[in-house]
């Protein structure tokens, strides 16, 4: 069987990286007891498939992994959350498991699928400058919007507009839905945004880099960008964007 | 006792690997700080990704956290970026677990494993906002204290540390526990920093050095002796007598990021009587103590669930001459576990055929190069270090490990022994020729690494009287063997830069006077010097040329047997004469057997401490000469002398 699981990641934990929290589900899916699939070759390694990497220092609500589990295990379906709840103790603080399902083999990989991803993010006032709802207001009214980044060594001067697929500032009842504690120890301008995954993507610090005026030496995101939170991941279904383990659309909720 | 974190949190995404500061791992203790505990602050003066693997710190850590009255928390040094933005926002040095500022500490006790962090260890004892010289510091500052090999010689940190802990910490610590814990209910008044230094001072193991003065004579030392009476003339190291008392780490650290080693560690035995001449640890950490097969076991079970690891290292000096290692690695490697059999490392593999034989049994499908120490690159130069492998017992393990299925074998060697000669050099790359040849029987693809790095005579060695080669001389040698290998099929050669080694010979037979050019060299910014980007060797020679001190008289110079050296004060427990002995047989190029399973010789070690080895079995073990029953005549026909120092090449 396999199975798409999403998991948290939030407080300390998120300064790891993309291939420690690799390593980390490799060890937790042990201490747990759950027997994974395991590829053939020299050097068999357990068949899981994360999706998109999650940046350094960003924190998330809905990270996800594909796991194939060992077919000699004989897991059933409703053994499911019993393996959520074992991988909730097992994974380090910080994380737990947020959602888990049955996977069709026929499903498209979640690298592949994932087309956009909504985060929040808190970001600082800058000083003098525009306000942040000001520049977010600027960006909504663009049809270009350039910004300056590096590919193969070299700069190029990207047009990231079209990949931003929603900006606005975040209201009382989306921020009163996540966890008590991020948005406790945070201050800020807490902005959503839907940003592409396609293609190049575009990060979340690259919108701050746009939000915030250009400076001379260039600005160090992180000195704006407080605290980021991904809330959703979406794929494509028949034209709609709908969340990528519950198949939910859109419209209907933002957090997992 | 405030959290240093919200002020950490915002630099800590602008930094490289800030995994580095978090903590998280399982294994982890939440500290419970508390009146009247003694709060330690375990500090390892490297990286996370090097200290936080170290077993040594990892038992303390445990041990500590396990007593009522003491609380332990962990610190590693910080890298150079976090370093500058902590320096410019006024941001202590901070523990791992609670990110508690290190001056909330009772006691900072640095974990040294080599000499080359001397200077890291004032850079953390600065940020952590204490004074780096110990005479400045009031009774409000922590105790800054050192353990592990390399502080069996402290003379170079006496101005800047407080205590000097030699040997094992298990038992000890506990006893500087209650002392410290007496200090604080006393309420740490003015003036009592020296008394509770005289107290400590007391305990086994315990060396401070503000307690003794040294006198010299011109360049060399008169006398080293207690300034207080009731202060010990000489400090003795501590020794646990059976590592089976002492099952830890039994909740072992596994990091949520990347880290050297990364892997469950179990050590099987402590102490190694090979009796390699040049090898520090193998001297100071007798007897051999072997740890039950069974609780080796049950060690590898268990601490394989409780971190999800599925490899294991089975840690020692000489992890084949562990008694039990064929039922231990036959218990472990067919255990079908949830996710398949775990992985078995063998680090430290001793040269013979039935090692490669265990090395096959634990590899699995993975047959990614297999490594061995001949060490030096001839027999007499084997005997004079007292390295007892024959090119036959080279050539059969090597023989064994490509009829085996390996392609690449990698061979150590040290350059700069005593009496080594060019004959002994070129034999490296001749006896890495005749691997390559055997292995050229098995596979076309044989071809063999040599890894060649310059040999720092260490205190408490039959070599602590051996004058370094010069850096010149070590490159001139390295230079030879890498011209041979050109010429050679099949052999690679890989080096370090040798410069390092002048910075850590100074260091590791050193006196006080040494202090100052360390503090120099710190103040001129050389930190992380184990780091080759970061070292400098000017930055070293200016300082030694600025405090008017001789890179010869410390570093190149043969001692004889009169001269009193900085150590001499502190014992390793075994006996000068012995040590003497062995340097006088080294030069006659005489083998001297393995202890363990031969009669005594008196090192001092067992005798001087009531202790003696535990081996499980009595005969040694199968295969391969090293240490047992080998022919040990050969050599010893002509004496050598060693050569002055003019004769030994450019200095």
């Amino acid at each position: 069987m396999k199975i798409r699981v999403s998991y948290s990641k939030l407080g300390k934990i998120r300064f790891t990286g993309h291939r420690d929290v690799a390593h980390m589900w490799e060890r937790s899916l042990r201490k747990a007891g759950i027997a994974v699939a395991m590829s053939v070759g020299f050097t068999p390694r357990p068949k899981m498939a994360f999706g998109l990497a999650l940046p350094t220092g960003a924190e998330s609500l809905v990270e996800l992994i594909d796991i194939t589990l060992d077919p000699a295990s004989g897991v059933t379906a409703d053994q499911l959350d019993s393996i959520a709840d074992r991988l909730s103790t097992s994974l380090p603080v910080g994380m737990s498991v947020t959602g888990i399902r049955e996977c069709a083999g026929t499903e498209v990989s979640l690298q592949e699928g994932v087309v956009a991803t909504t985060w929040i993010m808190l970001v600082a006032e800058p000083d003098g400058g525009p306000d942040i709802a000001s520049a977010i207001e600027r960006v909504n009214n663009s049809a270009e919007v350039l910004l300056s980044r590096e590919r193969k060594g070299e700069k190029h001067l990207d047009n990231i507009r079209p990949g931003i697929l929603e900006l606005r500032s975040a209201d009382a009842e989306l921020m009163s839905s996540l966890p008590a504690d991020w948005i406790g120890e945070s201050v800020g301008h807490a902005i959503v945004a839907v940003l592409t995954t396609s293609g190049r993507g575009i990060r979340p610090t690259e919108l701050v880099e746009v939000l915030v005026p250009e400076s001379d030496p260039p600005i160090n995101p992180w000195d704006h960008l407080n605290r980021v939170l991904r809330i959703n991941q979406w794929i494509e279904r028949d034209g709609e964007r709908v969340d990528v383990l519950t198949g939910r659309a859109a419209h209907t909720s933002v957090s997992a | 006792m405030t959290s240093l974190w919200s002020r950490l949190e915002p630099l800590l995404a602008r930094v490289r690997k800030p995994a580095r500061y978090i903590g998280c791992e399982d294994g982890a203790i939440v500290p419970q700080h508390g009146h009247g505990k003694v709060a330690w602050l375990l500090a390892y003066p490297d990286v996370y990704e090097v200290g936080l693997p170290n077993q040594g710190l990892q038992i303390l850590y445990e041990i500590l956290n396990e007593r009522p009255d003491a609380v332990a928390e962990r610190t590693y040094a910080p890298w150079v970026d976090l370093e500058a933005l902590m320096r410019e926002r006024g941001i202590p040095l901070f523990s791992v677990d609670s990110h508690r500022a290190a001056e909330d500490f009772d006691i900072l006790a640095f974990n040294l494993s080599s000499e080359l962090v001397f200077t890291n260890l004032l850079n953390m004892v600065d940020l952590a906002g204490v004074p780096v010289r110990a005479e400045l510091r009031s009774p409000t500052d922590p105790i800054v204290m050192i353990g592990g090999h390399a502080a069996f010689n402290p003379e170079p940190m006496a101005d800047f540390i407080d205590v000097a802990v030699l040997g094992e910490g298990e038992e000890v610590i506990g006893e500087i526990t209650e002392v410290v814990r007496e200090w604080k209910a006393s309420g740490r008044t003015e003036g009592s920093r020296l008394a509770v230094l005289k107290a400590l001072a007391q305990i086994p193991g315990v060396y401070v050095p503000s307690l003794y003065g040294v006198e010299y004579d011109g360049d060399h030392i008169r006398e080293i002796k207690p300034l207080y009476a009731g202060v010990p003339e000489r400090v003795m190291k501590r020794t646990v007598s059976d590592l089976g008392d002492w099952d830890y780490p039994r909740n072992p650290l596994a990091p949520i990021t990347e880290v050297v080693h990364d892997r469950l560690a179990v050590e099987v035995f402590r102490g190694c009587t090979r009796g390699c001449r040049f090898c520090q640890a193998g001297m100071i950490t007798r007897p051999v103590r072997e740890r039950p097969a069974e609780q080796v076991r049950s060690m590898i079970v268990d601490g394989l669930q409780r971190t999800g690891y599925n490899e294991v290292s089975l840690t020692s000096l000489s992890t084949a001459d562990f008694s039990g290692i064929e039922s231990v690695i036959s218990s472990i490697v067919p255990d079908p576990t949830a996710c398949g059999a775990p992985t078995v490392s063998l680090p430290s593999l001793r040269v013979d055929a039935f090692t490669v034989g265990l090395a096959a049994k634990v590899a699995g499908g993975r047959r990614s190069g297999l490594t061995f120490a001949p060490e030096a690159g001839t027999w007499r130069l084997r005997t004079v270090i007292n390295k007892l492998i024959t090119e036959e017992d080279l050539y059969g393990a090597v023989e064994s490990a490509f009829a085996s299925g390996w392609s690449r074998a990698k061979l150590y060697f040290l350059t700069g022994l005593p009496t080594e000669t060019d004959i002994d050099t070129q034999g490296i790359i001749d006896l890495a020729a005749g691997c390559v040849a055997v292995g050229k029987r098995h596979t076309g693809r044989a071809n063999v690494t040599v890894s060649i790095g310059g040999f720092v005579p260490k205190s408490h060695t039959p070599f602590q009287w051996f004058g370094q080669n010069s850096v010149p001389e070590l490159r001139r040698k390295i230079g030879l063997v890498r011209d041979a290998a050109t010429k050679t099929k099949g052999v690679n050669v890989k080096w370090h830069d040798p410069s390092a080694s002048l910075a850590e010979g100074l260091a590791s037979r050193g006196d006080r006077r040494i202090g100052a050019v360390i503090e120099r060299v710190w103040r001129d910014g050389g930190v992380f010097q184990e780091w080759s980007e970061y070292f400098k060797l000017d930055r070293w020679l200016d300082a030694m040329a600025a405090e008017g001190l001789s890179p010869d008289f410390y570093i190149t110079r043969h001692r004889d047997e009169k001269e009193i050296l900085p150590w001499h004060h502190l014992s390793a427990g075994l006996h000068q004469d012995f040590l003497w002995q062995d340097w006088r047989a080294s030069l006659n190029e005489f083998g001297l057997e393995d202890c363990r399973w031969t009669p005594c010789y008196d090192c001092g070690v067992c005798t001087g401490d009531g202790l003696e080895h535990i081996v499980a079995s009595p005969i040694p073990p199968a295969g391969g000469s090293q240490g047992t029953g080998q022919d040990l005549s050969r050599g010893g026909i002509t004496p050598v002398t060693l050569r002055s120092k003019s004769s030994v090449g450019a200095s």
